[in-house]
């Protein structure tokens, strides 16, 4: 292994320090056995207890997972079509401003999409809660999904899809049956990306949230307003840890195969 | 015992399984197809020959379904193929890439239309097996497509496409990828697999020496026109234009004003000064007109005193030497600038060499070693 020159390491410390030193000091202060999450007062695992039995807390994160599960499966299937739309339909009318459109809503401010959406539900009449965050969820994770899946298509060898429908497929079973696996990783971390996009989100949430509809982070940035307890300290670790736990083993997955692939096609090239 | 000649194309009786009927293609202003008239014949090797961008591959993606024609009409077994859509075709095509489904093993590649085809397992089974057996993968059958080697990828994507038995295949430049050696063995094999079959293949390729061991019949494309359809040998041997025989081979090309001579025998004018050339022609010419005369370097003979009895001798200065290993190609200088080139069989060794750089030597050819073409 090559060391590192000073320099290195001390603008890899910084800029490392910068990014981690808040979610630490969050993660250390969640085992604080003190109230004060300024002051460390001994090692302890009781607020960790303590979330467990606040049910407003437990009730908040079972809508959020409500949500997520459901806007990100739609803004799958949406992203993806429009992704496909977007790559396979060759050049029909109007194909820049609609893939301008579709990326559109990356860029756009949350404070805008919220509050347009909430011009629309109120408009249309349609009661705020549950049904309104999905809404607004798919709405703007959608375009992301089809970033992830169209940069996956454009680089899809599209004869295969034609081999499909030469061997009698109709198109749509050629979608399913050759596209849709190939795309599948591309299409599984779409979803994921809504998911988290739609975990954390609070400013669009809270544009269009209703009475019964209290998501993790409204209820967080709420509590917070009262005063930092612990007990979102514990919560936040909790989050911390499963996000980092998904990522870490998505990335293994992905290395393993692509390893196993690199290995199989030697054997092969030495076989032949 | 005579073998009987498969050529159905020159059999008035015989019916064609693929008419093109003043097909033109258009894409944009670009015309990739101008008005083309063709016939393939049932259990034909049929190749399109051309340089990139001829044409050759939209015509094949047109008999697939990919494409249809801007103007004009496909029959397939006399009927108009262009309401058809590609997966209801009997035509079965190999790609360039091989598009082989990654996620599929060679045996589920191969067994992919027959399942779309609804056809029985026990049925799937035993033509899976059969194919495997006809491409020699029965090793290979659970591997996936990236678990084998480039040349068992080519004989999958065979297989996937012959596994339906079309009535047609098409092949895309099935051997691009491959090495030399390989590419050779496989285009006997492609030849074995047909006759078994009985299948009609159309293969597109831009190497001529593809298209001239696999096919029965070459049709030679140029900017979207076919310029000559002709069996391998015709094709060689007698190129109806300069194009052709330029494109096909190495040629010599001389060029100048004839007279008739009688008995279907032309004298051509080609330099001030030297004496004309004298050449056989199927073709007409008047007195007077321009024409190529286009003769094959191996059909030019060199020796160092003059040939006695030829129709036509010429004298000029060796300039360079193309050594080939079996044949060796002598660039020739005739006193007038023209370069001429001989081609001969190695037949000694390359120390016994009769010619070398700077010799004055003789070039000669028969009035029908060449052939005379318009301009």
């Amino acid at each position: 292994m090559k060391r590192l020159s000073a320099f290195n390491v001390v603008s890899l410390t910084l800029g490392f320090a910068f990014l981690y030193i808040p979610m630490l000091i969050l993660i250390l202060f969640s085992f604080n056995e003190g109230k004060l999450v300024t002051v460390w007062a001994g090692f302890s695992t009781k607020w960790y207890g303590e979330l467990m039995q606040n049910d407003a807390m437990l009730q908040a994160a079972w809508v959020t997972i409500k949500v997520a599960v459901f806007s990100s499966t739609i803004a799958t299937v949406l992203g993806t079509m429009a992704a496909y739309v977007l790559v396979r339909g060759g050049r029909f009318m109007g194909r820049t401003l609609f893939s301008g459109m579709i990326y559109a809503p990356l860029v756009m401010p949350e404070v805008i999409t919220g509050l347009s959406l909430l011009l629309l539900f109120i408009g249309i009449g349609l009661d705020r809660g549950v049904l309104t965050i999905v809404l607004a969820h798919t709405t703007f994770s959608m375009c992301y999904v089809s970033v992830v899946v169209s940069s996956r298509l454009a680089t899809f060898d599209h004869s295969l899809e034609e081999a499909a429908l030469d061997l009698g497929c109709s198109p749509a079973e050629a979608f399913r049956l050759v596209t849709l696996p190939i795309i599948a990783p591309a299409v599984v971390s779409g979803w994921l990306l809504a998911f988290t996009l739609s975990l954390d989100d609070l400013v669009i949430a809270s544009f269009n949230t209703g009475p019964a509809a209290t998501t993790l982070p409204i209820k967080i940035f709420s509590a917070v307003r009262l005063g930092v307890s612990p007990e979102i300290n514990a919560l936040s670790t909790i989050m911390i840890g499963i996000v980092t736990v998904g990522v870490i083993s998505a990335s293994l997955i992905s290395k393993q195969a692509l390893v196993k692939q690199r290995r199989e096609e030697q054997e092969a090239v030495r076989s032949a | 015992m005579a073998i009987p000649v498969f050529e159905p194309w020159n059999d008035p009786q015989a019916k064609p399984l693929i008419q093109f009927r003043n097909v033109t293609k258009r894409f944009g202003d670009f015309t990739a197809i101008d008005d083309l008239t063709i016939d393939i014949y049932e259990r034909e090797f049929f190749a399109l020959l051309g340089p990139s961008g001829c044409g050759k591959t939209t015509m094949m993606r047109m008999l697939a379904g990919f494409e249809n024609p801007t103007e004009g009409k496909i029959f397939l077994a006399g009927q108009d193929i262009a309401p058809v859509p590609p997966n209801k075709r009997a035509v079965n095509m190999m790609f360039q890439s091989y598009a082989l489904f990654p996620h599929l093993s060679v045996w589920e590649n191969i067994a992919f239309g027959l399942k779309r085809e609804g056809m029985p397992r026990n049925e799937i089974n035993t033509r899976v097996e059969e194919m495997l057996r006809l491409t020699r993968l029965e090793k290979f059958a659970r591997r996936k497509p990236h678990q084998i080697s480039g040349g068992q990828r080519q004989r999958v994507a065979l297989a996937r496409s012959l596994a339906k038995a079309p009535k047609l295949l098409l092949l895309d430049e099935p051997l691009g990828a491959l090495d030399r050696k390989l590419r050779e063995e496989t285009q006997f094999e492609l030849m074995d697999i047909q006759e078994k079959t009985g299948t009609t293949f159309v293969i597109v390729t831009h190497d001529q020496e593809e298209a001239m061991t696999v096919a029965s019949r070459v049709a030679v494309m140029d900017n979207g026109r076919v310029m000559q359809v002709a069996t391998p040998a015709d094709i060689y041997e007698a190129p109806n234009s300069v194009y052709v025989a330029d494109f096909i081979g190495d040629v010599n090309l001389i060029e100048g004003p004839v007279t008739a001579i009688g008995d279907g025998t032309y004298a051509l004018n080609w330099r001030e000064g030297a004496a004309p050339l004298t050449a056989k022609s199927q073709n007409t010419f008047s007195d007077g007109q321009t024409a190529h005369l286009a003769i094959r370097p191996e059909k030019v003979t060199i020796s160092a005193e003059k040939p006695e009895g030829v129709a036509n001798a010429v004298q000029g200065k060796v300039l360079d030497i193309a050594y080939l290993g079996n044949l060796s190609t002598y660039h020739v200088e005739l006193p007038t600038g023209d370069i001429i080139k001989a081609q001969t069989a190695n037949t000694r060794r390359i120390s016994r060499r009769a010619f070398t750089w700077e010799d004055t030597v003789w070039l000669s050819w028969t009035a029908t070693g060449g052939v005379l073409l318009v301009d």
